[in-house]
């Protein structure tokens, strides 16, 4: 396995905490310019697993080993204290410095710029992500975590900002691990997924996910089905893809 | 008419205020003032430490509310209280106990007034000294230290994902604000100098729309309630530490004003 393509990779990782596994033997693996989605019910501990790979927590079980230091986060949740005046402008500079082409072009990407001079408290649901997913997207990142990173975008703007992530996947040639709800859209933009419910389920390419038994008890025939029909129609997509994920495994 | 301690009054009120400004926006929006609140406390037991063992003072406050400010944090992870019943407990049991060991220090004169509320005419120019040079090296340290600690006030766990280190200056965040106390006590007080860090920063709130410009109005409120409460202060025979508070609050005041303006609007 070359070691320069790889961004980061969990070995047998896990957190014990409060007498009980949060999650555990989680093995993973980014690479440059794929896509891994978390997919699992809540309290499966998706988010837990992107924030053992961030290096989130101080106490772990097994081994995480971390290629890159230019990493991106849209956590899941984001507040705003009331006592803290916060533009949209300031907050793209939060953790990096940027030129202000850059902080334009990233809020034209995700289809904000118009909001540059709002306060983020005046913002929607919708329009707050789309802000954090183009603050994570400015710095040009090697590793973009995404949490749930589309939540409360309209249906539309939820493809076209998978589509979005995917493109800047290729472009920044950058390792993405996505947390998402949305199967069947998030399916579309994804090399590997790791299905996990408390420990890695079952993963593989979408379409082996899809048709593996566990995921099936985990999510449903119905929804397996929807997933099974979507990888049918763009199978030229992933069947390349699907040759990498082998050489992984 | 210009005693040469007005000057030197209105010299440390300066350097005070040009730190209380910037610190203060932090500790209003890490939600801080409890506790800010309570190494103040600690002062007055770095105070009689000083005397007691004939050190210097401004050093004996700094290195109590640190150890207050460590203390904290360790009972914060081992205890089952809530943050502020512990910050509670610490801040009144060293007022208390610095209290305590006052009554058995009955053979030296001691003005706990002083301490409590600040005594401007007691400024001399070592505390000049101390003032501008301790005034100077937090905000060095805190210029340092500004985007991390900004991008962990935002979110923690955003910033410690993308390598801000938030944990590091967290610490010499509250280092800074020990600094801070031991440098102004003897001009605000105990009990007076979260106000100063607060009272500015909550006017600033009120008027500003971003960050830099809260920062900017906060120094301003400071320096214009040490100037005038300084001024009243000497023309009324007012004690300085409660008269800068006194104008900090009245353009708190005013500052809602213009709010209640811009909602109507």
């Amino acid at each position: 396995m070359n070691d320069i393509e790889t961004l980061i990779r969990l070995t047998n990782a896990g957190i014990f905490k409060n007498k009980k596994w949060l999650v555990r033997d989680v093995d993973l693996e980014i690479k440059r310019g794929q896509i891994v989605t978390l997919i699992g019910p809540n309290g499966s501990g998706k988010t837990t697993t992107a924030k053992i790979a961030l290096g989130l927590y101080k106490t772990i079980s097994g081994r995480v080993e971390r290629n890159t230091t230019k990493i991106s986060y849209v956590p899941q949740k984001v507040s705003i204290d009331w006592t803290l005046p916060l533009r949209v402008a300031d907050f793209m500079v939060l953790t990096q410095n940027l030129k202000v082409d850059d902080i334009d072009s990233a809020l034209n990407l995700t289809g904000v710029q118009h909001l540059k001079d709002s306060n983020l408290r005046d913002l929607s649901g919708g329009e707050f992500q789309r802000v954090l997913l183009a603050r994570a997207i400015a710095k040009k990142p090697e590793l973009l975590v995404l949490d749930e990173p589309v939540q409360g975008v309209d249906f539309t703007g939820e493809v076209a900002l998978y589509s979005l992530i995917k493109t800047i996947c290729e472009n920044l040639n950058c390792g993405i691990l996505l947390i998402s709800h949305d199967l069947h859209v998030v399916m579309s933009a994804t090399d590997y997924v790791v299905c996990l419910n408390g420990h890695v389920c079952c993963c593989g390419t979408p379409r082996d996910v899809a048709e593996s038994n566990p995921y099936k008890q985990l999510f449903g025939e119905k929804s397996a089905k929807l997933l099974s029909i979507y990888e049918h129609n763009h199978d030229h997509i992933h069947s390349s893809d699907g040759n990498i994920i082998k050489e992984v495994e | 008419m210009l005693d040469d301690f007005i000057v030197r009054a209105i010299i440390a009120g300066i350097g005070i205020a040009l730190v209380t400004g910037p610190l203060g926006c932090f500790v209003v929006w890490r939600r801080l003032s409890f506790f800010g609140d309570t190494l103040a406390h600690s002062a007055l037991l770095g105070v009689l430490i000083s005397i007691t063992l004939d050190i210097n003072v401004s050093l004996t406050i700094f290195v109590v509310a640190s150890l207050v400010a460590i203390l904290l944090l360790r009972l914060e992870r081992t205890t089952n209280l809530a943050g502020d019943s512990l910050l509670g407990l610490i801040s009144h049991s060293s007022l208390a106990i610095g209290l305590v060991i006052l009554g058995f220090l009955s053979f030296i004169r001691f003005d706990v007034m002083g301490v409590l509320f600040g005594d401007i005419l007691s400024v001399n120019s070592n505390d000049l000294l101390v003032i501008w040079i301790g005034g100077a090296l937090i905000l060095v340290v805190l210029s340092y230290i500004w985007k991390p600690l900004f991008a962990s006030t935002v979110n923690y766990e955003l910033a410690e994902a993308e390598g801000m280190k938030p944990e590091r200056v967290n610490a010499i965040f509250t280092i800074l604000l020990a600094a801070l106390i031991a440098i102004s006590i003897k001009m605000i007080g105990v009990l007076l100098i979260t106000g100063l860090l607060i009272i500015p920063t909550a006017m600033a709130r009120n008027l500003s729309d971003n960050p830099r410009q809260m920062v900017i109005l906060s120094i301003i409120g400071g320096l214009l309630s040490v100037l005038i409460g300084l001024y009243a202060s000497f023309e009324i025979n007012t004690s300085s530490g409660p008269s800068i508070v006194v104008v900090a609050l009245i353009l708190f005041i005013l500052s809602l004003m213009r709010i209640r303006k811009k909602n109507y609007e």
